[in-house]
């Protein structure tokens, strides 16, 4: 029989607020997407300047992807190689798409057009934090958390990864959510089982665990 | 330790494919293209793309992929339609089975529509790879929700990872893989942006390479575990891995696309010995070039026989992984490998076989590399 995984951290950020395991740490409504962002960033004293060349995809999940891994996540206890990424989202990088294309009749921008793709955002959590291994971006109508289940485990239960940052990441104008859940072997004092409908829970309460 | 007993996995068989190109509908007719050297990039000055001449492989505005287009699909569905229902008609796979599960692959799908129609809400829906994959997938009548997978220029290499690995767990039976892309003036002018095309057809790891082609096109490759295709040519692994490097650049080191050539290795049960040929990425930019045979070198492959088929295509991005496994595996089963048209002088610090002829070979396996923005790299191994 497979290990049993485990959800050993949660991280949402929606609808102006942030949530990691199940707590609200942060809330700003009311404001812009942009202006939103970057009081997140600040707020949980973040320091990487290449923040704020990334787009509103890649600012999106790497916020919630430092909030998940600020405390509790042991790094050391994994190789590169052994940590990766499985996302999903319904908007790809249309978000990017426009505002790149808006560039066009002008002077085309090569800083924009890289991020005409959804996966340049597992590009950027991955540069931040080393992680090298197996990662994917699947595009989906809604959160498809039973698909998204049977990926990590089918990498998880052959030691593809050891640990897996899954989840969605989408946002279109002002529209905007991501729910990031880390999925390793071990538990901790609020861990929960490593299911689809755990997954769903968190998704739709938009609070995490 | 994991409790999967690798040894009890079931074979995944190529049944049937498709190569949907400018130099042919079927992947015989672009084959035998192929054989004659025959490339599809071409210079071409169409204002529509770009204001400046540019070298691409591109089809002729009134080609047809599809005999009746009545439900309006865009160029990118009807190329993923026409690639897939050739192969599944070869094939004799039901797509109306529960057992079957169609898979696409691209990287920009329909965003040509930016360029025409105005930017609306229903607009963004009629964009979204969704939209295309729910009705590609009507189309055939799928039970099944398709999967989308859009992963930069790997995208077709995760697509049959992805395949492979759905039908060895025993999910699915059957897989139907297509991929597509579409070359307008949204991919062109970011390309170009990066100055990262080519003023004439690509050298790949030539000394005088100075960038890539785009070409459009589609791919199909339909797996199956059903024994009754035991005597086929297989998928026997596959690999990802991320350069953590750069989100334009690829590795200095090309350590991480080794890392993902030697797992995809291990998951065939093969050693670098095995490997009879390689379908490098080869792109003939600068970097990827570097890299890539950086790569190759690492994994001890240095000396095997290797070609890039971007020189004959352009790069296909979300379908180039299709094409080129495709070939490839066209080329297992002729036994003649193609060469690299262009080519004339190594121009990488770690030398590769870059293959100048066609090769006779008796071949048993191949090896597919791939890499894109975002650092990601991708290697599958295929097999009699």
């Amino acid at each position: 029989m497979p290990e049993e995984k485990n959800i050993t951290g949660s991280c949402t950020i929606n609808n102006g607020a942030v949530f990691k395991d199940g707590e609200q740490l942060f809330e700003n409504k009311g404001i812009d997407l942009q202006h939103f962002l970057l009081s997140v960033y600040q707020h949980f004293q973040l320091n990487y300047p290449k923040f704020y060349k990334m787009d509103s995809l890649s600012k999106l999940g790497w916020l919630a992807s430092e909030i998940l891994l600020k405390s509790g996540f042991g790094k050391e206890n994994y190789q590169s190689e052994e940590v990766g990424l499985v996302l999903a989202n319904s908007n790809s990088s249309l978000d990017s798409d426009s505002k790149y294309f808006d560039t066009v009749k002008d002077i085309a921008s090569p800083s924009l057009f890289v991020y005409t793709l959804p996966n340049i955002v597992i590009g950027e959590i991955c540069i931040r934090n080393h992680f090298k291994g197996e990662h994917a971006f699947f595009i989906q109508d809604t959160f498809d958390a039973l698909f998204i289940e049977k990926q990590v485990n089918y990498l998880l239960d052959r030691d593809i990864l050891k640990a897996c940052i899954c989840g969605w990441v989408d946002v279109l104008e002002q529209d905007y959510k991501v729910v990031l859940f880390l999925v390793e072997k071990q538990k901790n004092e609020h861990s929960l089982l490593f299911s689809a409908e755990n997954m769903c829970n968190i998704f739709n309460n938009s609070k995490g665990i | 330790m994991s409790g999967i007993d690798k040894t009890h996995e079931l074979n995944v068989f190529v049944v049937a494919d498709n190569v949907l190109t400018p130099l042919g509908k079927t992947t015989a007719e672009n084959f035998d293209n192929l054989k004659q050297s025959i490339s599809a990039v071409k210079q071409h000055n169409d204002a529509n793309i770009s204001l400046q001449s540019f070298y691409a492989s591109v089809f002729d505005h009134d080609e047809s992929f599809i005999k009746n287009n009545t439900h309006s699909f865009t160029k990118f569905e009807q190329l993923l339609i026409g690639s897939a229902a050739d192969a599944i008609a070869c094939s004799g796979i039901d797509m109306k089975d529960k057992k079957t599960i169609l898979i696409i692959s691209s990287t920009k799908g329909n965003i040509s529509l930016l360029e025409t129609e105005s930017y609306n809400t229903e607009l963004k829906k009629r964009i979204a790879l969704s939209t295309s994959a729910k009705l590609v997938a009507s189309y055939f009548g799928c039970i099944n929700q398709p999967i989308v997978i859009s992963n930069a220029c790997i995208s077709g290499i995760v697509a049959i990872i992805t395949g492979m690995r759905l039908l060895r767990s025993g999910q699915y039976e059957n897989a139907v893989i297509v991929g597509a892309d579409v070359i307008s003036k949204f991919i062109l002018s970011g390309f170009a942006s990066f100055q990262a095309l080519s003023t004439n057809i690509c050298k790949p790891f030539d000394k005088l390479r100075d960038g890539l082609n785009l070409g459009e096109g589609a791919g199909t490759i339909i797996f199956s575990t059903n024994k009754k295709y035991a005597q086929n040519i297989k998928v026997l692994g596959g690999s990802i891995s991320n350069d953590a490097n750069h989100i334009s650049g690829p590795s200095r080191t090309g350590k991480e696309l080794s890392y993902a050539i030697s797992k995809s290795l291990k998951d065939s049960r093969l050693s670098s010995k095995d490997i009879d040929f390689i379908s490098a990425h080869g792109t003939a930019t600068v970097y990827n070039d570097e890299m890539e045979a950086s790569a190759i070198t690492l994994s001890d492959l240095q000396t095997v026989p290797l070609n890039s088929l971007k020189s004959y295509y352009g790069h296909t991005l979300g379908a180039a992984g299709l094409i080129e496994s495709i070939i490839s595996i066209q080329s297992l089963k002729e036994g003649l490998v193609l060469p690299s048209p262009g080519f004339k002088e190594v121009g990488v610090t770690n030398p590769v076989n870059v293959n100048t002829s066609l090769l006779s070979i008796n071949a048993n396996n191949f090896l597919k590399t791939a890499s894109g923005f975002g650092g990601c790299n991708a290697a599958a191994v295929f097999g009699k």
